[in-house]
Formats: C-alpha cells, structure tokens, sequence
C-alpha cells in the first residue's frame, strides 16, 4: 500500500483507478465526457470550416467524411452517454438515500469498458484505413449504413474499429443500466414509494430500462457486421440476397430509443432544477411519470421514422407517421408541466436555471420541426437534408447539451465544493445561445433549399451559399462559449466560492449532505414522507406530505 | 400548409407562455414568502393531453390521406418510364421504352408524369431533386420507385441524398424539362451511334487502345462496359462526372490527367496519360455529340 | 434527517440480486430476439446453397434439446436439497445439471463437425448458413458460460465452500441457466421446426 506521506501523487492516483465509489466514478465519466466534448466540438469546427463557403478545400473528402462521421460518433457515445450515466452515478444514491449503487464493483467494471472503448476508437486515427485507404477513421457515418459498411466498399479497418470500440462501450453502458435499475428499485431509504422518489430516478429508471431493451440489438448487428467483414458471412451482402434494410430496421430500433436515452436525463435535470429556482414544486409530478413510462414505450415503437424515404409500403409508413405524432403528446405534457411550474413562481435566472429555461424554449423548437419530418410527404423532402441536421441539433445541443450545463452548474457545487463564476456562466450562456442559434437555425433553411446532409461541399449559387456562412460564423461564436467554460471551471475549482451544504436552498436529499458528500453519502441513511424532504423540514408547518 | 399552421400555434403558444411567466413571474429580490406550492391540476392536465392527442390524430388522418394519394406503384397511361441506377458516384439513366441510355442529365418532357425505377449497382443512394419530388432511396437487391411531372420548361438540380461514399457529395443530377418536340429531338439524337467524324490525332483508335471500353461504352465503336457513364453523346451533356464540373475541353483534359484532382477518390484511376495522348482523347470526345 | 409521522409503510425492497438478474435477462432477450428477427426474415432467401430442409435434422438435436431441459429440472433439485442443507444431494443434482449441460453441447459440436466436415456447410456458404451459425452459436456460448459457473459453484461446493445461506445467489445463476434454456426452445423451434 503506498504511504501517501512519501508518493501522494501516486496514492491519489491508484485510489482514483481502483475505486468503486459511485461518486468518484461519477466524476470520472463526466471529465471523460466533457474531454470528448471539447475532441468533438473541434471535428464540428473543422467541418464548418470547409462548409463556410463553396467548393472549399480545407478538409479532402476523405477526411471530412472521417470527421462527421467521429463528430456524430463520439457525441453520442463518449460524450452524451458517459456524462448522462455518470451524473446518475453520483446522484441517484443521494437522492434515493444510499450508500452506494446496487454493484460497485460492476460500475467500476462499467466506467473502464467506456473508458477503453472511447480509447480504441480515437486510436483509429492512428491505425487503421478508411475507404480510400488514407484516414484511418471510421469515415461511414455515424449509423453506419450497410452494404457501404461491408468490405466491398470500406476495405480497410476503419469500420472494425467502429465496430469493436462501440461494442466494448456499449458493453459498460449496458451494465450500468443494470446498476441503476437495481439501485432505483431495491436500495431507496425508508418513506421513499417509488411515487415519492424525486423526478430524476423516474427518468433514469425509464432511461436504464431503454438502454438494456435497445442496446442489445446494436450489439447484436454489430456482431453480424463483424462476421461479415472478417468472417465472409452474408448479413448485409446484397449479392448473396440479404437485404441492406435488415441493418436499418435493426440500427434504427436502436437508436431512435437512444436518442430517448440521450434526453431524458435531460429532462431530468430540467425538472429538479426549474422547481428550485422557480421556488415552487414541479406541477403535475404524477403525469409527469406517466409521460416519462408512455415516453419509453412508444420509444420503441417509431424507429421507422428514420427510413421514410426507403420504399416502405403506405401502410407501414402511416404507422410510424402516426406513433412518432403520439410521442409528441407525452413530451409535450412535459413542456406543459414546466412551464407551469415556473408559472406563478419567484424566478431567480442563475446560470443554471439560464440553460434550463433555454432548454426548455430550444427543445419544443426541435420537437415542433420533428413533427413537421414525421409528416411523411414532408419527409420524403427534408430527411436526409440540412433540415434534419438542424432539428436533431435543436434537441441534442439547444436540449441535452443546455439541460448538461444547467445540471453541471446546479450541483457541481455539490460535488467540489465550490461555486462556479455566475458572471462567467453567464456569458457562457449567452454566447452559446447565441452561437447555437446562429449554427443551426440557417440550416432549416439550407435544408428547405435542397441542400443534403453529409456533403464535404457544395456548388455556389443554389441558393445556400449564405446560410453555410452564418452556420460557420456561429460555430465560431461557440468557441467563445465555451473558452468561457473551461476557464470558469478551472478558475472555480482553485479559487470558486465555498458551497456550503445546500448554496441554492433545494429540497432533494443529495443537499441534506455536506459538499462533497462524504464517501458514505449520509452520517445516517434518511427516512423521508414526501417528494421534497427538505421542503418538509424547511417548512414544518407546511409539509409536502400533506397535499401529495 | 396546415402543417406550418399548426406547429406554428403550437410554437406561439408554448413559447409565448413560456417568455411570459419568465418575465411576468422574475423574483423581485425582496420576497420573504415562498410563492404558492401548486402540485398539479387535474382538469388543465387533462386539457393539455387531450387536445394534443386530437391535434395529433387530425395530423395522422391528413397525413395518411396524403400519403396514400400520393402513391403509385404503376406507371399510368402516357407516362414517361426512366430506370435510374446510382453508382459510386453517377447516374445512369435508361429510357426503357426508348433504347436510351445516358448518364448524369435527365431530360423529360414537360407536363407529362415521369415514373422512375429506382436501383443501386453497389451501396445505399438517394435520388432527389428537390424542386420536382421527395426523394426515395436506391437500394441494392430491391427496386423503389417514384414519380414526378415538370410542369414548366427549366433546369432543375439535383443529388445523392444518402451518404454513398467518398465523393457523395458531388454526385449531381440535372433534369432537363423541354417542350415534346425539344424531348423528341434529344431522345433521336441520343439513340444515334456515336458520329463517325474524322480524328486526325487518332483519338479514336487511342480510345479503344488504351482501356477506356473496358468501362466506358459508346454506341457504335464499343459497347462492352457499363461500369462507367456511356459516353456516346458526351458532348450533348453540360457537365461531366455527374456534376462535379463543366463539360469544357479544359475540364475534360484535367479529368484524364488526373480525374482526382476534380473529383477525389473516384472509381476512375488515374490512366498516367501523355499530354499528347490527352490531347487526341479530348478531340476525340468532343466529337461524340 | 426525519420527518414528521406519516401513514407511507416503508417499502419492502427486493434483493438486489433478483433486480440485478432479471435486469440481464431482460437484456439478453432482446440479444437473442434481434439474432431470431435476423434468421427469420432471411428464412428463405439464400440465393443459392443449401436449405434447412435440406440440412437440419431433427433426431439428433431433439436428444439434445430433452438434455437440456432436463438441465433445468436438475439444477431445480439441487437447490431444493441445498434449502434442505443436503450437501451430498447439492452437488450431486448440480453435477447432472453441468452432465447434462455439457452433453448438450458436445451433441452441438457433433452436429456442427457433420455440418462443416461432410456438407461443407459454414457460415460463408450462404444467408442460411450465417444465421443458423450465428444464432445456434451464440446460444451455444451462452449454454458454455453456464456450464462454466455451474462448474464453479460445484467446485466451491466440493471443498466445502457452499452453504445453505448461499443458496438465494445460486439461485440467480439457476435464473440464467433456466433463461437459457428457454432460449433453446424458441431457437429450437424457429431453426428446426418452423424454418424446415
């Protein structure tokens, strides 16, 4: 064992890499996330770059093509789902009152299949050929359609690596859900009914229950691609009759639950954070669960919404038209519930309740012009265009990467100690909101324009010349953004303002410990009568209890 | 239209309750209270389901509607049959009916419906251009289809909407929408062999020397190809490699001296041609007209 | 931190381990589900090669099928003795269920050595031959990781490391073991019965 007196460099690194304390591993999944971010943000800024203008030449087609396809990549993968499952890591056994997750040791286990996996991925750029033999990149988009996938048409490894660094991934997302599932459903403290333990578990429960129905069959597609690159099987080779919609189908009932994945603890976030800075109790708690478990049904049901444009017979089409409108009533009551919590209320705009109001206002943007794309007629137009581009970055930058923030600045106080520069955070979020809007707004209009996705350029005069500019020039913008977070979060962990136990004066059980929680989370495991313990305590002669 | 009216109400809506309560509702600073604790309200809650879930069943039914109308499975009487096949990065066209085959620029006559079988020679295409239709994907092992009707004379632009590859990006299309006798006249000029025109710097023989038929078919000197856009009426084209530049004698030499250096990575290799062996290919292709 | 009284009963909780398992069985249903969707829509479309009515026989792997579920009576039997505290009754109904798992798996090695020695019939040689490899295969590994902790538990017992107050862990592992049995069944049934 190291003395820590002689090498605490060394000691604090090993109690680091050994641990299975669901906090230090929380901690450790969203700086890998937010390092992705940053990796992921630059592919962006590159892109934007050879978009700017016309016939550009900053990037080859090569590797522009390397580059969308890493950017969708590792968004989705190495940024959205470690720092999504990282965040419940650490908060679901304070809020449900425990000492830990269900597994420990299978959460460690979790944590370093993401962290390898994230590793053999980037490691491609090294190794490795992509289809032309130059990048060594996945460079097959994100989704990976087949039979562009097989070894026909992408000799070389760059698709194996794909392949094997999301199956190892996926590996640790998967255990993780069962972590949570476990924790959520077997370690709550006592007066905690599942209708009685806070918003974010519900989330998370629903959103670990996705993950282990939908990842399985990535897994399972992955394997077959696999055999068929390096073991001469069939699946997706069209010559021997397979046909190049099984991968789709299979892709697709995947990732549309994914992108539900990606955004409920998106949702989460937002719904602990607006009721304490609106100072009033989220509206309608029940329905909100309701929604949430409708949410994750349907989810599984619309994924053909994605191949639209296939040559799916009339029949096949309405339904998918229809069950992707029937999405929209449960996520819309949401919105609702939001709104009226804030309704009413004493609203005081910290940073955090900026990125969570913007959230709010992006994300029914995005679902407003999702449903536009699930009228099928008006799909055959704009899927595949620079219109989808835009909506699927309303939900997942202007919603999940907002509703990040709003989370990262409402409990990074909890986990260090330490406030965060509200002066800094601020101007974080103004200049995202500005830069985001700037990025992705014009591509509605690009999209209208017949400009298609995954272009590494474009002929001038089509009419989307502009549009590619003030994308570009609002990428630029974001820069600032986030410079501005990266100091404000270096700055605070040095020199940030002491916490104290509970800086915004919140009512869930993660503010009933000290900043940070000790390593076992409570002096005594808690026993709770109502949704908001410390609104009960805070407020004795009006508890909660009484009115759910 | 309905579509816009409604997400555009839903979006007045939502948004302005929600810019409201923001500024209608800001903490003033000097509250000692904590405002009222509504936990939920039944009848708003109800209100706000089930009107979203009629909203979203009239989209379903109109929605349906269109699909339904819009679609064909056979061509109908008088229409225009073109079979058109993506390949790795171009378009080949084929008038069933009409023995014509061609590649990158569509010609169709104005005002008549055009019934389009849609394939792939190797991965996943799409075919759309925008201003004529929606777009359906080419998919190998599987015949798709659509339809359009150029209601007016023009040139409409066009291309792969599927991530096909390295040069996806430049795999145009150009519809051509004519008057009938302008259609008729192209159409007899494209049957036609290639014209026998006399090439002093024996571009022809050259052609056929150099492996070019091996891909390349032209109609009366070789037609053993197909892997490669048919070049019969090359000249009849405004741009070649399916759009990535005009059809100009300038452009077609620095295709054969290097087609990468127009359109990187393609399926075409770079033949390490002399200038002077370039020079009499391009003589000989400007005569395919 | 209490609160004030209140009439919220504390909730009874479940194991972590019954969570915890049913959770991995959830999620290899939806594993296996993808491989039979797979198997199914190709069922047929082989452009060439051999077909499953050509191929499968049905004796041998029928044989193999009744060892397996017969597995699960065992393993069933052998936790009920080791409730009882019947160490000798333990290991020997778990030593069957690891027999008879095994036995399951060599008759598929049989099968398959026929398949690829005498048809020449691989995962290469059409759409048939990639799903039924696949999908028996993957099975076949997750009976091979079965019979592996099965094994392992016997081992332990036979030291003397299992006791009675084990027996809600070895429980679990029955759960997988039962789960993949059914597994068999609708494989059974999809690539031998149905699909011939």
């Amino acid at each position: 064992m190291t003395d820590p007196a002689i090498n605490p460099l060394s000691s604090k690194l090993h109690s680091w890499v050994t641990t299975a304390d669901h906090k230090k591993l929380g901690v450790m999944y969203v700086v890998c996330g937010m390092f992705y971010l940053l990796v992921a943000g630059c592919e962006a800024l590159m892109i934007r770059w050879q978009l700017a203008v016309p016939n550009n030449d900053v990037l080859s087609a090569e590797t522009f093509n390397a580059f969308f396809t890493m950017h969708g990549t590792t968004m989705i993968f190495l940024v959205g789902m470690p720092i999504l499952l990282g965040a419940a890591n650490y908060f679901i056994p304070l809020m449900i009152g425990a000492r830990d997750m269900a597994f420990p040791r299978l959460n460690a286990f979790g944590f370093w299949l993401f962290f390898f996996g994230g590793l053999l991925l980037y490691f491609s750029f090294l190794g490795g050929q992509g289809l032309s033999g130059e990048e060594g990149a996945p460079d097959v988009g994100w989704f990976a359609y087949a039979p562009l996938t097989s070894t026909t048409f992408s000799p070389g490894s760059a698709t194996d690596y794909w392949i094997i660094s999301l199956f190892v991934a996926g590996m640790g997302s998967i255990m993780t859900a069962i972590n949570l599932v476990t924790t959520i459903l077997t370690m709550r403290c006592p007066g905690m009914t599942l209708m009685k333990m806070p918003i974010f578990a519900w989330m998370m429960l629903v959103d670990a229950i996705l993950i282990l129905i939908a990842l399985p069959t990535l897994t399972a597609i992955q394997i077959m691609l696999l055999l068929d690159r390096q073991f001469g099987a069939h699946f997706f080779d069209a010559q021997a009759g397979a046909d190049p919609l099984i991968w789709q189908h299979l892709f697709w009932f995947f990732g549309h639950p994914e992108v539900y994945i990606l955004i409920l603890p998106a949702f989460a976030y937002v719904s602990e954070v607006t009721p304490v800075f609106s100072r009033k109790v989220l509206f309608g708690y029940p329905l909100m669960v309701v929604a949430t478990v409708s949410i994750g049904f349907i989810a599984l049901g619309v994924w053909a919404h994605h191949m639209f444009a296939t040559g799916l017979s009339p029949t096949v089409l309405a339904y998918f038209s229809g069950a992707t409108f029937l999405i929209g009533v449960p996520t819309g009551m949401k919105v609702f519930n939001w709104i009226a919590t804030l309704w009413g209320g004493h609203i005081r705009f910290a940073t955090p309740m900026l990125f969570a109001v913007g959230f709010i206002a992006m994300f029914t943007i995005g679902g407003l012009t999702g449903i536009m794309l699930a009228v099928v007629p008006m799909d055959w137009q704009l899927s595949d265009s620079y219109f989808v581009v835009g909506q699927f970055h309303f939900v997942l930058f202007g919603g999940l990467i907002f509703a990040v923030f709003s989370g990262f600045f409402y409990w990074f106080p909890k986990v260090t100690g330490k406030m965060l520069n509200e002066t800094l955070g601020k101007w974080q979020f103004w200049l995202l909101f500005a830069g985001f809007l700037l990025t992705f707004g014009p591509m509605h209009f690009s999209g209208f324009q017949g400009m298609p996705r995954r272009i590494y350029t474009y002929m001038p005069n089509r009419g989307i010349d502009l549009y590619n500019m003030l994308s570009s020039i609002g990428a630029a913008v974001q820069v600032f953004g986030f410079g501005f977070f990266v100091v404000n979060v270096l700055h605070s962990l040095r020199k940030g303002k002491p916490a104290g136990d509970d800086p915004w004066d919140a009512w869930t059980l993660e503010w009933s410990t000290t900043s940070p929680p000790p390593p076992w989370n409570f002096a005594t495991l808690p026993t709770i009568a109502s949704r908001r313990p410390l609104w009960d305590s805070k407020h004795p002669e009006d508890p909660d209890w009484k009115y759910e | 239209m309905l579509v816009f009216g409604v997400i555009g109400i839903i979006f007045v809506v939502t948004e302005g309750a929600l810019i409201w309560s923001l500024i209608r509702y800001k903490a003033k600073g000097d509250e000692t209270k904590e405002p009222p604790q509504i936990y939920g309200s039944n009848p708003i809650e109800l209100a706000w389901t089930v009107i979203p879930i009629l909203i979203v069943f009239i989209l379903f039914l109109v929605t349906t509607r269109t699909i339904y109308s819009l679609d064909m499975q056979e061509p109908p009487e008088g229409a225009l049959r073109v079979k058109v096949t993506g390949h790795q990065w171009w378009w080949e066209f084929e008038y069933q009916d009409l023995d014509v085959v061609t590649a990158g620029e569509l010609h169709v006559p104005k005002g008549v419906p055009v019934f389009v079988e849609l394939r792939s020679a190797d991965v996943i295409h799409s075919f759309w251009v925008p201003r004529l239709s929606g777009k359906i994907d080419c998919i190998p092992n599987r015949e798709n289809h659509l339809w359009f009707q150029a209601d007016e004379i023009g040139t409409w632009y066009g291309q792969c909407a599927e991530f096909c590859g390295t040069q996806h990006a430049k795999m145009l299309i150009r519809v051509v929408s004519e008057e009938q006798s302008d259609f008729e006249a192209w159409v007899a000029n494209q049957k036609l062999a290639a014209p026998e025109v006399p090439t002093p710097l024996n571009g022809k023989e050259m052609f056929l020397s150099l492996a070019c038929v091996n891909c390349h078919n032209v109609n009366g000197i070789m037609m053993q190809g197909g892997f490669a856009p048919d070049l019969t009426h090359l000249m009849s084209r405004k741009t070649i490699a399916s759009g990535a530049a005009e059809n100009t004698p300038e452009n077609l030499k620095k295709w054969l001296r290097d087609p990468n250096s127009i359109k990187d990575g393609c399926r075409m290799p770079n033949m390490m041609l002399t200038e002077d062996q370039i020079d009499s290919l391009v003589e000989f292709l400007t005569t395919l007209k | 931190m209490t609160s004030q009284p209140n009439s919220n009963p504390v909730p009874k909780m479940l194991p972590h381990g019954h969570v915890g398992m049913m959770s991995v069985i959830t999620t290899e249903i939806f594993f296996f589900a993808s491989l039979i969707v797979v198997y199914l829509a190709y069922l047929g479309k082989s452009i060439s090669g051999p077909t499953p009515e050509e191929l499968l026989s049905i004796g041998l792997v029928s044989v193999n099928t009744v060892a397996l579920l017969a597995s699960s009576v065992t393993v069933v039997l052998a936790l009920r003795a080791l409730r009882a505290s019947n160490q000798k009754g333990f290991l020997g109904w778990l030593l069957l269920t690891v027999a008879l798992g095994a036995w399951f798996l060599v008759g598929t090695a049989i099968e398959w050595t026929g398949l690829i020695g005498n048809d020449h019939f691989t995962l290469q040689t059409n759409l048939f031959g990639s799903t039924f490899y696949t999908l028996v295969g993957f099975h076949a590994f997750h009976v091979t990781f079965g019979v592996c902790a099965l094994s392992f538990i016997w081992l332990c017992g036979s030291m003397g490391k299992i006791q009675k107050k084990h027996h809600q862990n070895i429980e679990y592992v029955s759960w997988y073991w039962h789960f993949v049995d059914t597994v068999w069944i609708a494989v059974f049934l999809v690539v031998y019965v149905i699909g011939r």
